[in-house]
C-alpha cells in the first residue's frame, strides 16, 4: 500500500546459509546461524514465491513480521467437500484467509492461483479476508488449491456461517443506502431554502414554487431515510420506553408536518432542510459507528473460524474421512491425532492423557481410564486414540452449554446505555417544553395555530437529538477504533461503557494469567547440547511437549531419519525421545509434562515442562490495581500452583479447584454486593462466569466458546491491552458525558430563543452544524489521547 | 422565473442521477472491500488469465 513508494531498494535474494537479521519470507527475527530462513514452511514458501515470478511481493508487503509464518500442518478441514458446483460444470470455494493483511497479500494470491491453468477467477477481500476461487475441473481441486494458498504461508479456514454474518450486513446496507438518500435529500433541499433565505424580494408565487419544491424532495427523503429511525422508535414505544430514537423521529416528523403546514399557508419559510439534513448527520454516526463495529465482529469470526475444524472419522473398511465435526452422530468412531482437540463428546476404550485445562482449568494433563466420558474441549497429549462418539455436535456438551449463555446474554440485554439514560430524561422535558409553547402562542399570545406551531416546531429542532444523538456514537467510534488498532476487539455495543464501570476483576489462570501451553522448564545443569540434540528431534512431532521443546531452542538443526512412534515417542538410531515408559526410565517424576532424552549407554535425560505464566501477568495485574480495580484469581487448577500465580503477579484473593458452576457464582454473589465485575477466562470452564459478569474480555488464544461469549477479545499476545483498553473505556465515557452536558448546555440558550420565536431556519441550521461540528471534535478526542 | 422552469428540473434531474448511480454502486457490492479496493489501484502488472474480467481466455 503506501510502503510502496517508500519501499527500500529492490530485493535482492541472499544465497542461502547467509545470515540475515529477517526471515526472507515472514520477516522474524532469526537467531544467529539460521539460515534466510526462519522455519521450512518460509524456505518452501520463498521457493514458491520466486518460482510463481511473484518476488515483487517481498517489495511490497506491509505487515507485521512472523504473520506469514505458513502453518506446520496442511489446512486440518476438507476443502473437497466445501466446494460448491456450478450449473456450468466450474466449482467455487470460499475461504477465510488469516494474514491477508495488506494489498501485496491480495496481489500476491490472487496471482499465485491465477498462475494455476485451470483457475478461472480469483478474488481475495482484504476488509473481509474473505478469497473466492473458481476453478474448471474436478472438486477434489479445491484442497491443492487451498494448500497453495496455505503454503505461501496463509492460514486458510472454511468460509462459516459466522464469517458470513460478520461481513454480510444487511442492516449495515439499509442504513448507507438511507444515508445516500437522505444526503441527496438534505443537498437539493438546500438548494431550494437557500433560495427562499437570500431571496427577500421574492414575489409570493415564486416562494410558494419553492415551498412546494421542497416539500417535494423533502417529503419522500424524510419517508424513507427516516425509515431506521422510525423502526426502533416504534420498538422503543411497543417496549414502553422512551429512546434517543424516539426523538429523533418525534422531532423529524412534526418538523415535517410543520413544514407540510407552512407550505400550504404559503409562510415565510419551510423547514425541510432541517429535517433532511437532520437525518443525514445523524445517519451518518451510525454508518460509522456501524462500520467499526463490523471490523470487530469480524476479527472476532476470523479467530473463531480458524478454531473450527474437521474430525476424522473412522470408516468401516479402517481408512479415516475428514468430515466436518456436525455432521459426526453418536456411536461413530472417530480418529484423535497427538496434539489435536476434541470437538465432541466420547469415550475410549484405552486409557488416555488429557489436557484438560480448557474444560476445568487444570494446567497439569491428567491420566483417564478406559471407559470413562471424555468432554469436549480437552486436548489429547498421548498417543492417537480412538473416541467413541457418545453424543452429536448439537446434544454435546458444548451445545448444552451454548444455549445456557445465549439465555445469560439475554440477561445481560437490560444494560442501559448513557445515551439512553439521557433520552429518558430529555425526551419528555423537551417534548413538554414545544407542547408548551405550542399552547403559550396558540392560546396566550392567540395567534393561529399554524402560527403557533412554528415556534413550537423551531425549540424541538434545536433542542435536536442531534448534537445528543451524536454524541455518544461519536465519542465510541474514535475510542473503539483506537482499540481495534491495539488488538482489542470490542464486539458489543454497551461493552465499553460497562468497562468503564467495572470496579472489580475475576481472572483465571491457566491459558489467561499463563500461557495456556506447556514451557520448557530451564536447568542451568543440563548440558546445552542435548537441549538442542532433543529439540532437532522434536522437530517433525506435532505433539504439544515436542513443539515446546523447539520453542524453547528453535535454531535446533534438522536431524534426519527421525521416526515417531506414534503415543510414546521418537526414534534415530538408538537414540529415543519420549515418555518414560518409552526410554525406560525407571522412576518417572510427575504425570505427563516430562520428555526424556535416552542415549544408549548414559542416564536418560528429563526435559520438564510447566505451564508458565505470561511475561506480563505481574505487569497486567499491577496495572488493572493502580486503575482502582480489585483483583481476584479463580481458577480450576491445584492450590500449589494457583498460590504460586497468586504470589507472583501479587493478585489480591485465590480460590483452586474452582469448577465452572462455582466461578459462575462467585461472579453472581460479586454482583449480587453490588460490585461490578470483569470476567477475564480463557476457557469452557470460564465461558458461564463470563456471560453472567458486568463485562468480559478473553485473550486471542481462548477457546471459541469463551471469545464468543466475551465482550472483548484482545487479539494480541497476552493481557498487557487491558488495563489500556480500561483507560481508553474510562476516557470515552468521560468524553461521552462531557458531549452530553455540552449538548445540554447549548440548550439553554437555544431553547428561550426557539421559545419566544427568535429562530429562523437558517439559525436552526448554524446551530445544529455548529453543535455537531464541536460534539464530534470533542469525541475525537478520545482515539487521538489513546494514542499518545 | 422562466429560467427556474429549465433550471430546476436539470438540477433536480442531475441530483436523481447521482443517487441512481449511487444506489447502483451499493447493488453491485463495490462498498464491500473498500480496503482491498485501495489496494488493487496500484496492481500495475498486466492480468493473469484468472483475474476478473479475463476469464474465459487463458
Amino acid at each position: 500500500m503506501t510502503s510502496q513508494a517508500a519501499a527500500p531498494a529492490r530485493f535482492v535474494p541472499e544465497p542461502v546459509g547467509l545470515s540475515r537479521a529477517e526471515c526472507a519470507h515472514c520477516g522474524a527475527g532469526l537467531a544467529p546461524g539460521q539460515g534466510a530462513f526462519c522455519c521450512h514452511g518460509c524456505a518452501g514458501a520463498h521457493a514458491l514465491v520466486r518460482g510463481l515470478g511473484l518476488d515483487a511481493f517481498y517489495r511490497r508487503r506491509d505487515m507485521a513480521a512472523g504473520t506469514l509464518r505458513p502453518p506446520e500442518s496442511p489446512p486440518a478441514f476438507d476443502a473437497e467437500s466445501l466446494a460448491v458446483a456450478l450449473p456450468d460444470g466450474t466449482h467455487r470455494l470460499e475461504l477465510m484467509l488469516s494474514g491477508l493483511s495488506c494489498g501485496a497479500c491480495v496481489w500476491l494470491v490472487e496471482q499465485a492461483l491465477a498462475a494455476e491453468s485451470d483457475v478461472l477467477r480469483a478474488r481475495a477481500s482484504l476488509s473481509a479476508r474473505r478469497l473466492t476461487i473458481v476453478w474448471r475441473g474436478p472438486a477434489a481441486r479445491g484442497r491443492d488449491l487451498a494448500a497453495l494458498v496455505a503454503r505461501l504461508g496463509f492460514r486458510v479456514a472454511p468460509w462459516s456461517p459466522a464469517c458470513l454474518r460478520a461481513a454480510e450486513d444487511a442492516e449495515g446496507q439499509a442504513l448507507v443506502r438511507a444515508l445516500g438518500i437522505a444526503a441527496f435529500g438534505a443537498m437539493n433541499v438546500m438548494l431550494v431554502s437557500v433560495a427562499v433565505w437570500v431571496g427577500g424580494d421574492m414575489g409570493e408565487q415564486t416562494r410558494a414554487l419553492m415551498h412546494w419544491l421542497a416539500a417535494l424532495i423533502g417529503l419522500p427523503t424524510v419517508l424513507v431515510a427516516g425509515m431506521p429511525f422510525y423502526r426502533s422508535a416504534w420498538q422503543a414505544v411497543r417496549a414502553g420506553r422512551a429512546n434517543m430514537d424516539l426523538a429523533v423521529s418525534l422531532g423529524v416528523v412534526a418538523t415535517t408536518a410543520m413544514s407540510l403546514s407552512e407550505a400550504f399557508r404559503n409562510g415565510p419559510y419551510t423547514w425541510f432542510d432541517g429535517a433532511t439534513a437532520l437525518l443525514a448527520l445523524l445517519l451518518a454516526g451510525r454508518v460509522l459507528d456501524r462500520g467499526m463495529r463490523r471490523r470487530a465482529r469480524q476479527a472476532v469470526a476470523e479467530l473463531l473460524a480458524l478454531q473450527e475444524g474437521s474430525v476424522a472419522l473412522l470408516c468401516a473398511d479402517g481408512t479415516t474421512r475428514a468430515v466436518p465435526a456436525e455432521s459426526v452422530q453418536a456411536g461413530d468412531r472417530i480418529l484423535l491425532a497427538a496434539g489435536e482437540r476434541l470437538r465432541l463428546d466420547g469415550r475410549s476404550a484405552e486409557p488416555v492423557v488429557l489436557d484438560l485445562s480448557a474444560t476445568t482449568g487444570e494446567s497439569v494433563p491428567r491420566h483417564l481410564p478406559a471407559g470413562e466420558v471424555l468432554p469436549a474441549g480437552a486436548v489429547n497429549m498421548g498417543p492417537a486414540f480412538t473416541l467413541q462418539v457418545t453424543a452429536a455436535l448439537r446434544d454435546g456438551s458444548l451445545a448444552a452449554l451454548g444455549r445456557l449463555l445465549e439465555r445469560a446474554e439475554q440477561g445481560k440485554g437490560r444494560f442501559v446505555s448513557i445515551a439512553d439514560r439521557a433520552a429518558r430524561l430529555y425526551v419528555p422535558v423537551v417534548h413538554a417544553v414545544a407542547v408548551a409553547t405550542f399552547l403559550g402562542w396558540w392560546l396566550g399570545v392567540g395567534v393561529e395555530w399554524q402560527v403557533a406551531l412554528v415556534p413550537a416546531v423551531a425549540a424541538l429542532i434545536v433542542t435536536c437529538p442531534c448534537g445528543l444523538a451524536i454524541a455518544v456514537p461519536a465519542v465510541q467510534v474514535a475510542a473503539v477504533g483506537a482499540l481495534f488498532r491495539r488488538g482489542v476487539l470490542v464486539a458489543s455495543s454497551t461493552a465499553l461503557e460497562r468497562l468503564a464501570s467495572a470496579d472489580h476483576v475475576v481472572l483465571d489462570k491457566t491459558g489467561t494469567l499463563s500461557e495456556g501451553h506447556p514451557e520448557l522448564v530451564p536447568n542451568p545443569l543440563r548440558d546445552p547440547a542435548l537441549l538442542r540434540q532433543a529439540a532437532g528431534m522434536a522437530r517433525g512431532s506435532r505433539h504439544p511437549l515436542a513443539q515446546a521443546l523447539l520453542r524453547a531452542c528453535p535454531d535446533a538443526p534438522v536431524e534426519d531419519g527421525v521416526e515417531e512412534v506414534a503415543g510414546y515417542g521418537l526414534r534415530k538410531g538408538a537414540l529415543r525421545l519420549g515418555s518414560a515408559v518409552f526410554c525406560e526410565v525407571a522412576e518417572p517424576l510427575d504425570s505427563g509434562m516430562s520428555l526424556y532424552l535416552a542415549r544408549p549407554g548414559e542416564a536418560p535425560v528429563a526435559f520438564h515442562f510447566t505451564d508458565r505464566l505470561r511475561a506480563d501477568a505481574a505487569a497486567v495485574v499491577a496495572g488493572l490495581q493502580a486503575l482502582g480495580l480489585e483483583t481476584e484469581l479463580l481458577s480450576g487448577d491445584a492450590p500449589g500452583s494457583v498460590e504460586a500465580a497468586a504470589l507472583a503477579t501479587r493478585i489480591g484473593p485465590w480460590q483452586a479447584r474452582a469448577t465452572p458452576a462455582d466461578k459462575a457464582a462467585r461472579v453472581e454473589a460479586l454482583r449480587a454486593a453490588g460490585s461490578r465485575p470483569l470476567m477475564v477466562g480463557d476457557g469452557i470452564n470460564d465461558a458461564a462466569a463470563l456471560a453472567l459478569a458486568h463485562v468480559s474480555a478473553s485473550p486471542a488464544n481462548g477457546t471459541d466458546i469463551a471469545q464468543a461469549t466475551s465482550d472483548i477479545v484482545l487479539r494480541g499476545d497476552g493481557l498487557s491491552a487491558l488495563p489500556y483498553a480500561i483507560t481508553v473505556a474510562r476516557r470515552a465515557q468521560r468524553l461521552a458525558r462531557q458531549n452530553i452536558a455540552f449538548s445540554l448546555a447549548y440548550n439553554i440558550v437555544a431553547v428561550p430563543a426557539a421559545v419566544l420565536g427568535l429562530v429562523t431556519p437558517l439559525i436552526a441550521a448554524v446551530v445544529m452544524a455548529s453543535s455537531s461540528i464541536i460534539v464530534i471534535l470533542n469525541a475525537l478526542r478520545a482515539g487521538k489521547e489513546a494514542a499518545s | 422565473m422562466n429560467a427556474l422552469i429549465v433550471l430546476v428540473p436539470m438540477a433536480l434531474l442531475l441530483g436523481l442521477l447521482g443517487l441512481a448511480l449511487f444506489l447502483w454502486t451499493l447493488r453491485s457490492r463495490q462498498y464491500e472491500d473498500l480496503d482491498g479496493a485501495a489496494a488493487r489501484i496500484l496492481f500495475d502488472d498486466p492480468p493473469k488469465h484468472g483475474l476478473p474480467g479475463k476469464g474465459k481466455h487463458p
